[in-house]
């Protein structure tokens, strides 16, 4: 639904664009080509690996480690696979909730979800490429650190 | 990381994939199928976000990226990252090369790492998941945290990153 609204829009913006300059349409075709050749092996990368560690890793091993018994020490280790694994949020949110009802810690589901979505491990090569490497290794460290203040917050209030 | 690198890991994996299968054949396809998956997923969204990408860069003047992003833009260059942040739909990496064209088009360092920080984490449609999956307690907690701590970050990140200055003309 939302891949269709998408393509509709940008057929529509690019028929527009492409009645008003033949010539900057070209132009703008090519500069998302350049995009595209800059993406498409990292992405494969990407997903490759994110394939292997689906399929690798146990999910009770993970709730074992963010049990409520695990304390701080299953919230950090929460932070750090949201830092480590890509999964959609419309994927992780119901997972994410699962896990809240068997027990796990309200502390590690929010500093999971928080480093899932501002984190990015596996997205960091891509990052790197952009916008070189101090200011990604800062922004994942940062949102990492705010991560954990999120979630300490957040268990404080909802415990 | 270079094409080179990557190639060589993807060599890796290719190579990892063919031994498993040996040992294991269906853990090794469902490493593909699920791959395959995630691609296809990507692929359904990558083309037209990357042409509107394109069009962008040809036809939004960078006046106007200057002016409403800028240094000297204050909150309502704040305020302007954090809108298009959340009204921009696509995960993560496809915002990249949208927040480095905003950097080209004269856009302030703190202002695109506001704008990149919020399109990974504030989207509606992901709110109301949250909402659904883990209670409007939570969420609104966390979405409540959440703005604060990424201005805070892109200030730190600004104030760490003024001296390099590559980022300003990247």
């Amino acid at each position: 639904m939302f891949a269709l609204i998408i393509w509709i829009l940008s057929a529509l913006v690019l028929a527009v664009s492409f009645y008003h300059s033949r010539e900057n349409t070209k132009d703008a075709l090519k500069v998302s080509l350049k995009f595209f050749r800059a993406l498409a092996l990292s992405i494969l990368m990407i997903v490759w690996s994110i394939g292997f560690l689906m399929t690798f890793l146990p999910s009770e091993a993970i709730l074992n480690t963010v049990g409520q018994q695990a304390g701080i020490k299953g919230m950090v280790l929460a932070a750090f696979f949201g830092s480590l694994v890509l999964i959609q949020a419309f994927i992780a949110f119901p997972l994410a909730g699962a896990f809240l009802r068997q027990g796990a810690d309200v502390r590690a589901i929010a500093a999971f979800v928080t480093t899932l979505v501002m984190v990015g491990v596996a997205t960091a090569p891509l990052e790197i490429k952009f916008f070189g490497k101090r200011f990604t290794l800062w922004r994942n460290c940062l949102s990492f650190i705010f991560a954990i203040i999120i979630a300490l917050i957040i268990g404080a209030v909802l415990r | 990381m270079k094409t080179k690198t990557v190639m060589i890991l993807l060599l890796a994996l290719a190579a990892a994939n063919i031994a498993i299968f040996f040992f294991n054949p269906e853990k090794a396809l469902s490493v593909i199928f699920i791959s395959k998956n995630y691609i296809l997923e990507m692929l359904s969204i990558l083309p037209p976000i990357l042409i509107l990408i394109g069009l962008f860069d040809v036809w939004v003047p960078k006046s106007f990226i200057e002016k409403a992003m800028g240094k000297a833009s204050r909150l309502k260059g704040i305020l302007f990252s954090i809108l298009v942040g959340t009204a921009a739909m696509g995960p993560l990496y496809v915002a990249f090369p949208l927040g480095r064209s905003f950097l080209k088009k004269g856009a302030s360092l703190f202002n695109v790492s506001i704008f990149l920080c919020v399109w990974a984490s504030i989207k509606i449609p992901m709110i109301l998941f949250e909402i659904k999956f883990l209670g409007a307690d939570f969420a609104g907690l966390r979405l409540a945290l959440t703005i604060p701590s990424i201005i805070a970050i892109s200030w730190i990140l600004s104030f760490i990153l003024k001296g390099d200055g590559i980022y300003e003309t990247a």
